[in-house]
């Protein structure tokens, strides 16, 4: 039998309230490319992206601390597919350790040949230098900065 | 501090199983005629009717992913729910354990004698998934990159190739093994044989995973009846028993997993193993490794079966590529690790990790067919959900 089908699309817009603790990183970025981390009284960790309370130890973060801009890779990928509502392929993206953090915050990584994955993954590796590069106009957003090799 | 009581008052047994034959599409069958099919399956498995069900715990992830917001309103029906306990569960692709976990405790806690678990997915109308399960992260700091489920795990591979010298060819033959599998089971979604040849000619995703790598978007439904061992014996019914059940979660923040100091690496699954020691110490298991003769593990890309059977505790941390390569894990060997090629062949993700739950209970029951792993006795399974946080497992025993 003749079986029927039906479209439907969801487009649904939000504004997020960001809250005390990343709009204070997020205006440290726009005003000044600089980045901060928050730091957990209880275990002395500096938690980046800042968060106003430790997921370990539960405690209220009480310390704003400068970290990178030049850190190391933690892990990433390199995106070769082109799926709906995400950026055109290839890109690479992944966590990094800022210096003076002891968790990795996400971002692009950019400036690196990606046409050949093994190579590219090649120079992509875990525990290589990075450096932060930011945009010359920054709204206060992850975006506002991205990684480079630091030999560049 | 101890992390839960262990409920080992009342046995709990799974009496019927149902599971639709799983593919991209089912044009024949909206959601609720999908789910109202599997339960159909398990109810006449376990020759019972819907009167004889006291409550249903209903098995959906995300919303989106079906496009049907709070779906479990339209499937109220389907599973006969009107007048009676019913709740649904949602911890991502961990959905369908945590389902059976809802069923077992009120079971065990003396609530009810007899409970439903159903549910379905239909993820190919979505097309594209990973559009959605891009939303499931923080919108402060991390929705703007393109994390989704497959970049999330392929940043899991890179570490996983760091500090245990992972490799593509290793992947590969995970989906290999799997896909042998997944051929003798006339319910999996993709059961085509492939070669680690063909594994490496298909095209990057998300390097290093490859589109043979990762899981199908699958439509199709499951719904076991579970009932305690009073119950089973007044009814004279036939069943198998689950043992262990046990959950952990994980922070949410993925950049927690390395760096400095950090107690779980994003390369394996920490939280994972430490839920299967929680079944295990529930189920009275000492050696998994010696004892378990089929594993259904929650893996929608070949990496990370490899962290699944190291939680498992199934081959040491760092082992399980060189133990694959020496032939392990196939049907036949010691145990057998998704014998019925697992969520990588099959993820309706509402249902995935209950069909895990059933397939180890079919393992046991001695009645998965062409796919039955010989002399299965005790059968695990595990379910994993969020980015890669919320983690539930599962002995079973004949």
């Amino acid at each position: 039998m003749e079986l029927l089908t039906r479209k439907e699309s969801w487009n649904i817009a939000y504004e997020h309230a960001l809250g005390e603790t990343a709009s204070w990183f997020y205006v440290q970025i726009r005003d000044h490319a600089k980045l901060y981390g928050r730091r957990d009284p209880k275990s002395g960790r500096v938690l980046v992206p800042p968060r106003s309370f430790s997921d370990q130890t539960l405690e209220p973060t009480t310390e704003w601390v400068e970290v990178g801009p030049a850190g190391r890779i933690e892990t990433f990928t390199i995106v070769y597919e082109q799926f709906k509502t995400l950026p055109p392929p290839p890109y690479a993206f992944g966590y990094v350790l800022l210096d003076r953090a002891d968790t990795a915050i996400g971002g692009f990584f950019r400036g690196i040949d990606l046409s050949d994955p093994a190579q590219a993954a090649q120079t992509l590796k875990v525990g290589v230098r990075v450096n932060t590069r930011f945009a010359e106009k920054r709204t206060g957003d992850i975006l506002d900065f991205w990684f480079e090799l630091e030999s560049k | 501090m101890r992390w839960c009581k262990t409920m080992k008052s009342t046995r709990v047994g799974i009496v019927g199983i149902g599971q639709s034959a799983f593919k991209s599409h089912r044009d024949d069958a909206n959601y609720p005629e999908l789910v109202r099919e599997a339960v159909a399956l398990a109810l006449q498995d376990a020759g019972r009717g819907l009167a004889d069900m006291q409550a249903v715990v209903y098995s959906l992830a995300p919303d989106a992913l079906l496009g049907i917001g709070n779906a479990e309103r339209l499937g109220v029906d389907a599973v006969g729910a009107r007048n009676k306990r019913f709740m649904r569960i949602n911890t991502g692709g961990s959905t369908g354990l945590s389902t059976v976990a809802a069923a077992h405790a009120h079971i065990a806690a003396g609530v009810c004698d007899v409970v439903l678990v159903a549910g379905g997915d239909k993820v190919g109308e979505s097309g594209d998934s990973q559009a959605i399960l891009n939303k499931i992260w923080d919108p402060t700091y991390e929705r703007q990159l393109p994390l989704t489920t497959i970049t999330m795990l392929a940043m899991s591979a890179v570490r996983a190739m760091h500090k245990h010298g992972m490799t593509e060819e290793d992947m590969a033959r995970v989906t290999v093994k799997n896909r042998v599998h997944a051929a003798l089971n006339p319910k999996a979604h993709l059961r085509k044989k492939v070669t680690i040849e063909e594994v490496f000619a298909s095209r990057y995703l998300a390097w290093p995973i490859k589109l043979l790598d990762a899981c199908p978007q699958s439509t199709g439904g499951c719904a076991m009846v579970l009932a305690s061992e009073r119950y089973i014996k007044e009814n004279r019914l036939e069943a198998v028993w689950l043992t262990g059940l046990a959950h952990c979660s994980e922070s949410y923040f993925i950049g927690d997993r390395m760096g400095n100091n950090y107690v779980a690496d994003h390369a394996d699954a920490h939280a994972l193993r430490l839920s299967f020691e929680r079944a295990y110490r529930m189920a009275g298991i000492k050696d998994p490794a010696k004892q378990v003769q089929a594993a259904e593990l929650y893996a929608p890309f070949s990496n990370t079966e490899f962290h699944a059977i190291e939680a498992a505790g199934l081959a040491p941390l760092g082992q399980s590529m060189a133990m694959l390569r020496a032939g392990e894990f196939y049907l036949g060997a010691g145990t057998a690790v998704n014998p019925s090629g697992g969520t990588l062949c099959t993820n309706a993700i509402a249902v995935s990790a209950m069909v895990r739950v059933a397939e180890a209970a079919l393992q046991v029951w001695g009645r998965a067919g062409a796919h039955q792993q010989p002399g299965a006795r005790v059968a695990v399974a595990s379910g994993n959900g969020g980015d890669h946080q919320f983690f539930g497992s599962a002995v079973l025993e004949a």
